[in-house]
């Protein structure tokens, strides 16, 4: 789970990390108390998607398409300004170099005092999975994507790794800060804040901070002058206080649907619709189809505890996309009985009213008993025995030579 | 021979009263696995019937561990309360002369993992496997070990060693190896979660020495470098032949494919880059997972294995 920018430096203002005042607004009016409260000459109005690349991103009216304004991040200088950016921003699709062409509608606006900057710095912490630690990632080049930085100029970022049971080393906090090339009270700064983002990860159950920037005041102090947090799921369970942080509208409706009974579903933009047992199957399952010259519609794992209700789920979302023109079901027996899965897709297929080509490829677990329960039904079935087989049959009856 | 686990193997369960526990555990008998006990915190004392046989129930895993000298766990518990499993098996192994640790559990906060990580870490005698993993199975004449929740009947006694990132992709790959007739020796799910225990390139390790093992089945998937470290890994290091395939060639860039693992970060694990980084070690490559077998049978056949 994502967080906006506005709740994460709520965070880290909570953890004792540095951060510039602000103010959450819902509306243009919000925007223009929110600019008097601050009493600050400049602001910076900024656009709240879960989506990074705001700043050099671009605001489309949602109906007409038209441009509104270029930049999803604005200073503004008075308070006229911060109605022009506001009203440009609330309710408009931003579209930047993470959303897709699609966009995302802005529904929450942030108005941040401004701040005199003297250099920016890049900062962020994650789960190593090669070192099986935190590790922390700083570079020189604030501001730039780390990807690019990582590409072109690998010798501006610097890496340090906590210590699984002990934390990160004051030691390891200290160089990292004069590696950035801090000066002293600077870089005492930095190692406290370490100290603070290292406690918020590991406490609050973090995948991901990212400060781009992190900056140097002229004063000398470091202010995360932008946030990004992702949250662990699987940690929910001992956060309760997330749930009023969840934002629905970014997320995906039906991945939140699949989610709830027990399937792991993403979409993708092919015409054949795939329900297979296991994360890996399904992954490979995909890679069959293309390999076979079709289009995969979808990535969809229905678990080891599936039942007639998730299958039926299952059906009625990979249906929902109007691209599918054909179901491949793959299912390897373990758990899952195939006779089960077998009977599951029967009442699903007549309770939707199936009106695709499909085809089941039934392994393992009783998959003999799960063929004959098919091949005794009226449903119009294709049944292989091998994931090649299957696939090859769906792509050809998806383009007609069947 | 085999690695890490055999028909001899003493194998405990942990949560065995739990629901999970029990299905499995009564499977694994079933298997004719030598399952000697089980704990559960708070039911010590106990006596469960998994399938024809009864046995004990202990609330430590230490007290499990002297009173049956079982040398493997396999951990049922649920997600929130798995890496604390893991950790006290750990330290009752390390203590009591070392072991096997099998966690099938899914969805295990990745901190926790890294905490249970770095226990192990610390006791040098004991390994895990996992987690959120089919487990570990070694076939036998008749049954065999199995340490998890695989179909034990797709099995057969064999030559070939199988080390795998997903669960039914496993299966999918103990199938293809039936299809050219071949049998297992091992097969050993290491889990997609993204941090675990046990490795590919320990698990291949292993297969090198284990005499039964003639060849290898590597399955990976997306996400992370492990593959690719394996895969230099083995060019330098292994002499019986490798078939590897890699699941996900059709993954969308940053969309997480199920397991926690199986993501393409910042352009970084795809599995192009893992398919080339195999082809640049030797490892014989399927890319549909349906050819595994005849791939393997051709490995085998050019190395004069058959």
């Amino acid at each position: 789970m994502n967080i906006h920018e506005y709740q994460a430096k709520s965070i880290f203002h909570d953890s004792g990390i540095k951060v510039v005042k602000g103010i959450h607004c819902l509306t243009v009016e919000d925007a223009l108390n929110a600019y008097e409260e601050l009493e600050s000459k400049v602001v910076a109005v900024k656009s709240q998607i879960h989506a990074g690349g705001r700043g050099k991103g671009n605001l489309y009216n949602p109906e007409s398409g038209e441009l509104v304004m270029e930049g999803g991040v604005k200073i503004a200088f008075s308070k006229e300004e911060v109605r022009e950016y506001s009203t440009a921003i609330i309710g408009n699709r931003l579209v930047t170099k993470q959303t897709g062409k699609e966009g995302k509608i802005v529904n929450n606006l942030y108005i941040e005092t401004g701040c005199k900057i003297e250099h920016e710095y890049y900062l962020a912490l994650l789960v190593d999975r090669e070192n099986k630690s935190v590790l922390v990632m700083a570079s020189t080049e604030g501001g730039m994507d780390i990807e690019e930085v990582a590409e072109n100029n690998p010798e501006a970022i610097h890496k340090i790794w906590a210590d699984p049971l002990n934390g990160l080393s004051r030691e390891d906090s200290m160089s990292l800060a004069a590696a950035l090339g801090l000066s002293d009270k600077s870089q005492e700064e930095l190692a406290s804040m370490l100290d603070s983002l290292y406690a918020m990860f590991t406490e609050r159950d973090c995948s991901m901070i990212e400060i781009n920037p992190l900056v140097k005041s002229e004063s000398g102090e470091m202010i995360a002058l932008d946030g990004k947090v992702g949250f662990d799921d699987s940690a929910d369970f001992r956060h309760p206080w997330r749930n009023e942080l969840r934002d629905f509208s970014e997320e995906e409706d039906v991945e939140i649907r699949a989610h709830e009974y027990g399937l792991s579903y993403v979409k993708l933009e092919g015409n054949i619709g795939c329900l297979v047992n296991g994360a890996g199957l399904a992954m490979a399952s995909m890679d069959v189809i293309k390999l076979y010259g079709g289009e995969p519609a979808n990535f969809l794992d229905i678990g080891g505890g599936a039942t007639r209700e998730s299958i039926t789920a299952a059906f009625e979302i990979i249906l929902e996309d109007k691209n599918v023109e054909g179901i491949l079901v793959n299912i390897f027996g373990g758990i899952i009985q195939c006779d089960m899965v077998a009977r599951s897709v029967i009442q699903a297929s007549a309770e939707i009213g199936l009106a695709v080509p499909l085809v089941v490829r039934f392994s393992g677990t009783n998959h003999v008993k799960g063929k004959e329960v098919l091949d005794q039904s009226n449903l119009n079935v294709h049944t292989t025995n091998t994931l090649a087989e299957g696939a090859e049959k769906i792509v050809s009856l998806t383009r007609g030579d069947a | 021979m085999s690695i890490w686990i055999n028909e001899e193997s003493k194998i405990l369960i942990q949560g065995i009263t739990g629901n999970q526990g029990t299905f499995h555990g009564t499977m694994m008998v079933e298997y004719r696995t030598n399952v000697v006990g089980g704990v559960t915190p708070g039911k010590g004392g106990q006596k469960i019937k998994l399938s024809e046989k009864e046995v004990p129930v202990f609330n430590t895993m230490s007290e499990a561990i002297e009173n049956t000298n079982a040398d493997v766990s396999v951990i049922y518990v649920p997600a929130r309360f798995a890496a604390a499993a893991i950790i006290e098996a750990a330290n009752s192994f390390q203590q009591n002369g070392g072991g096997l640790i099998v966690c099938i559990t899914e969805g295990i906060p990745i901190l926790d993992m890294v905490n249970a990580v770095a226990n192990i870490e610390k006791c040098p005698d004991v390994r895990l496997i996992g987690p959120n993993c089919p487990g570990i199975i070694t076939p036998g004449d008749q049954g065999g070990c199995k340490v998890g929740i695989m179909p034990g009947f797709i099995h057969a006694k064999g030559k070939i060693g199988i080390v795998s990132k997903s669960g039914t992709l496993t299966y999918e790959a103990v199938a293809q190896t039936m299809s050219v007739d071949e049998g297992q020796s091992t097969c050993v799910g290491i889990g997609g979660d993204p941090v675990n225990g046990t490795g590919f390139i320990d698990c291949l390790d292993a297969f090198e020495k284990d005499p039964q093992t003639e060849a290898i089945v590597m399955i990976g998937e997306i996400g992370g470098s492990a593959e690719e470290e394996a895969a230099e890994w083995a060019a330098k290091n292994m002499s019986k032949p490798i078939v590897g395939f890699v699941a996900g060639s059709t993954a969308p860039p940053g969309k997480r494919m199920g397991h926690a693992g199986a993501i393409i970060s910042g352009g970084k694990g795809t599995a192009e880059e893992k398919f080339a980084a195999f082809e640049k070690a030797g490892i014989y490559v399927a890319r549909d997972p349906s050819e595994i077998g005849n791939v393997l049978l051709k490995a085998l056949k050019e190395h004069n294995l058959r």
